[in-house]
């Protein structure tokens, strides 16, 4: 009975939420309800993925990075060069970006794992820098500071021709965030998963239960590296470009507002997040589009004065209030 | 003797470096607090300097202790009211909050002055260059090292001879004894945060004619900084001055011999000397 | 010769100060061993020598004959050698279950299994119920470890060490700080403990180490002083020298 018990406990923390099929059931409505917005959507859900790979290191494993860029931008230039150089195949690219990427991650990871936060948030910064310099000075390989131009992409699965509109790179994109969030949502709910949340919550726990941190924190910063390349093999291949930017480290602090705005460690994070972010960061651009990265950083600090637990705070309550009211109207009866 | 002259440049170049960082060491070991936000403050003095000499007319001489003044002013009221908050926060918090500032004070001085390159006007007699012993210096460069260097030798001082120095560096070693010892931790840091954002400022605006200045000087110089503060250690002044004295050595001779590869060699550097000294090249071993 | 823990002339020095001198012991299997000594005796450094928290300057420490010096920490505890903490080191973000479960999973080898669920492995389960069983913990399963009273968590700490199933456990100060309405039910947990499992305690208490010890090693200023059965141990002088020596300066 107390084995059932504990079973059932444990199911619980993965059983879907009703909240959650109307998420991605308002995601693929999306292609109908909003068929002129489709290009920001394929852009939010390729930052939601991007975001996803950080929440994993950040959020689950307490890894705090910089220049997550780097691997975003490995998986653009890796998936944009294949599509010029061997095949036009969407999937071949999008498998060559997550691989590239993972291979810079497993390659970078021992700088990283060494030393404390400070030393990380250092080290990460340089390593993406690093390799905005090399992309910036192998101009005749990625296009320089013109940028990788003459990506076209075959049609996808040689079915589905991407179409000015994004309707099919919108598509696209959501699947892989869809099965990516899948497997993401599998891993976490894992032992392997729990063992992450242990050594962020307390390292000395880990190592006096047997958690072999160093090899743990490998594989979860390999895999955060993938999410982020597949995130960047999606960027090049349904904007057909790559540019130095994917590289900026910009790119690395909008993705640490999303987070913050969305919240760490629950996954969905990444994707609330970067739907508010991009709404955002669309509304202040209309407003004033030269100037938005002030109000970006007036946010930034905002948040972190305390406008996040307040906001925190507030969905939480709309979300318990909407509970009471939905587990009410089904005793009723 | 060309490999002379651009040791010069080089030793000028870092000593401006160590000018703009020193007080982010500071900062950073008495309070733990990552403030990548101290460039910001750099570009301020310069900004301030550059505003003095073309409205106000003021020669350049004097716009030196001016821009320390106006920048250890606006570094006090900062920590005060809004720095104070986030000590108690995590290092990533810190993080978010400094670059929101760092984004802030870009698009604020894009705003105010533009996009472009600032330039200042050197007076006379620092401008050109001259022998010594075949070797060819610029007068202004002479100039940045003997003043940078003064100011070198007089925080040095101040830190391990003065009253002050050693309750700062009891501070730093270790400041929940320094507290139960009696010194005012939190005073001392806002004194110190605002001589540092005041060297900040100073050498934003030396740095006018070796650094260059655009609203993204806070950004392109932070790793700059990061990389003078994390391999310097944060317990002496001499720490960072040998890092800002080999970072500028070795980007100037980068730039000059492999010119190709820009600041590929700065990053290398960090991230080699971070993984050999993970707590900093000239820190002392701590158990 | 039975020592299933043996220390080989272990020596730690931090800079000028030598912290363990020359520390040779046996822990002897199924023992109840305690080790004791005056503050600033060295017991903590000890602990972390066989740990493998820190690195010692010469010596050797074996596990069942295994020289483990150079292992690091994980490797330990999966070879069986596992400790609780002075101050307790718990995952504050987790539930009691999800700690537990962890510690479990950990045991079994399922600790890099990345696409299994939690609630589908059997072994786990049942892993779980039976710590969580022994030591008292069904009520409070789906409790937040952050918001448990002080004396809950010695106790999970406790239950955290003998999820590991360890041969070895050393028990650091165990009952340190906890309400003596809370210690009984600790203590208990502790004498429950199975007799083939060979237990070091590190404690200040004498009432506890005389409740429970049958062998006792005096560590003072580094170096065994002393080492017997309880009786020789309070017979002792030199041992009640270096206590009363203690109790005279504070």
């Amino acid at each position: 009975m107390l084995n059932d018990r504990i079973r059932a406990r444990l199911a619980a923390s993965r059983r879907w939420h009703p909240a959650e099929f109307v998420l991605w059931g308002l995601a693929l409505a999306a292609v109908f309800l909003l068929p002129r917005q489709l290009l920001i959507l394929n852009e939010i859900a390729i930052l939601a993925l991007f975001a996803i790979s950080l929440d994993l290191i950040l959020g689950y494993a307490g890894l705090v990075s910089l220049g997550h860029a780097a691997f975003l931008g490995v998986g653009a230039y890796a998936a944009g060069l294949l599509a010029i150089h061997v095949t036009a195949d969407p999937l071949a690219g999008l498998a060559f970006g997550t691989l590239a990427a993972a291979l810079a991650g497993l390659v970078t990871c021992p700088l990283v794992l060494k030393g404390n936060d400070l030393t990380r948030l250092m080290v990460t910064l340089g390593i993406s820098m690093l390799l905005l310099e090399l992309a910036n000075s192998f101009g005749s390989i990625t296009g320089g500071a013109d940028g990788l131009q003459g990506i076209t992409m075959a049609p996808l699965l040689g079915l589905f021709e991407f179409d000015l509109m994004g309707r099919t790179a919108y598509l696209y994109s959501l699947a892989v965030l869809f099965l990516l969030f899948l497997l993401a949502r599998r891993i976490v709910h894992s032992p392997f998963g729990l063992s992450l949340r242990a050594i962020r919550d307390n390292p000395l726990r880990a190592a006096a239960a047997g958690v072999p941190a160093t090899r743990r924190l490998t594989a979860v910063y390999t895999l955060a590296a993938a999410y982020a390349g597949a995130a960047g093999a999606l960027l090049a291949q349904t904007t057909q470009f790559v540019s130095l930017d994917v590289l900026a480290f910009h790119r690395s602090a909008d993705l640490m507002l999303v987070l913050i705005i969305g919240g760490a460690g629950y996954l969905y994070g990444g994707i609330i997040g970067a739907l508010a972010f991009k709404i955002l960061q669309d509304a202040i651009a209309t407003v004033t589009p030269q100037y938005w990265q002030f109000w970006i950083g007036l946010l930034l600090v905002l948040f972190v004065l305390g406008g996040r637990e307040i906001l925190h705070g507030g969905v939480m309550a709309l979300v318990r209030r909407g509970a009471a009211l939905f587990s009410r109207r089904r005793k009723a009866p | 003797m060309k490999l002379l002259t651009l040791l010069v440049d080089g030793i000028a170049y870092g000593m401006v470096l160590f000018v703009l960082a020193s007080g982010l060491s500071v900062t950073l070991g008495l309070m733990n607090v990552i403030n990548l936000a101290h460039g910001a403050f750099a570009m301020a003095g310069g900004y301030a300097a550059v505003v003095l000499m073309q409205k106000a007319g003021l020669p350049f001489i004097w716009t030196l202790p001016a821009a320390f003044v106006l920048t250890a002013l606006a570094g006090a009221v900062l920590e005060r009211l809004l720095y104070r908050p986030i000590y108690a926060k995590s290092h990533l918090d810190q993080v978010m909050f400094s670059i929101g500032l760092v984004f802030m004070a870009v698009a604020g001085i894009d705003y105010l002055m533009g996009s472009t390159q600032q330039f200042i006007q050197l007076p006379g007699w620092l401008q050109g260059r001259f022998d010594i012993a075949g070797v060819a210096v610029g007068r202004y460069r002479l100039f940045v090292i003997v003043l940078c260097g003064l100011l070198a030798f007089g925080l040095q001082w101040g830190f391990t001879r003065t009253r002050f120095g050693s309750r700062l560096r009891a501070a730093v070693d270790d400041a929940r004894v320094a507290r139960g010892l009696g010194i005012p931790v939190h005073a001392l840091f806002a004194f110190t945060f605002a001589l540092g954002s005041g060297l900040a400022g100073l050498g934003g605006v030396l740095g006018v004619e070796l650094l260059g200045l655009d609203p993204s000087f806070p950004l392109k110089f932070m790793i700059y900084f990061l990389v003078v503060v994390t391999v310097g250690g944060t317990s002496t002044i001499t720490g960072p001055f040998l890092a800002a004295m080999l970072l500028g050595i070795a980007d100037v001779a980068g730039k000059y011999f492999i010119p190709q590869v820009g600041a590929f060699i700065i990053y290398a550097l960090m991230v080699v000397l971070l993984l050999l000294r993970p707590d900093g090249l000239f820190a002392r071993q701590r158990t | 010769m039975n020592a299933v823990l043996e220390t080989r002339g272990l020596v730690k020095r931090f800079g000028g100060i030598t912290a363990t001198d020359d520390v040779s012991f046996m822990l002897q299997r199924g023992a109840r061993h305690a080790l004791i000594g005056p503050n600033g005796a060295g017991k903590t450094t000890l602990v972390n020598l066989l740990t493998g928290v820190l690195a010692p300057t010469s010596g050797a420490v074996m596990l069942k004959g295994e020289d483990i010096t150079r292992l690091p920490r994980a490797a330990r505890v999966r070879r069986g050698l596992t400790r609780t903490f002075q101050i307790s080191q718990l995952c504050a973000s987790m539930t009691v279950l999800e700690m537990i479960a962890m510690v479990i999973a950990e045991r079994l080898g399922r600790g890099a299994d990345a696409l299994r669920a939690l609630d589908s492995d059997s072994r786990l389960i049942e892993g779980v119920a039976e710590i969580v069983t022994q030591f008292r913990l069904v009520d409070i399963l789906d409790e937040r470890i952050d918001r448990l009273a002080y004396g809950k968590r010695r106790q999970i700490e406790i239950a955290a060490a003998f999820a590991t199933r360890p041969e070895v456990l050393l028990l650091d100060e165990p009952a340190a700080g906890v309400p003596e309405a809370e210690r009984r039910e600790l203590l208990d947990s502790i004498a429950a403990l199975p007799a083939d499992v060979s237990v070091l305690l590190i404690e200040h208490d004498m009432d506890i180490v005389f409740r429970f010890a049958t062998r006792i090693t005096v560590l003072v200023n580094g170096r065994v002083l002393a080492e017997g059965d309880p009786p020789a141990i309070a017979a002792d002088s030199r041992v009640r020298e270096a206590y009363l020596g203690e109790a005279a300066h504070g």
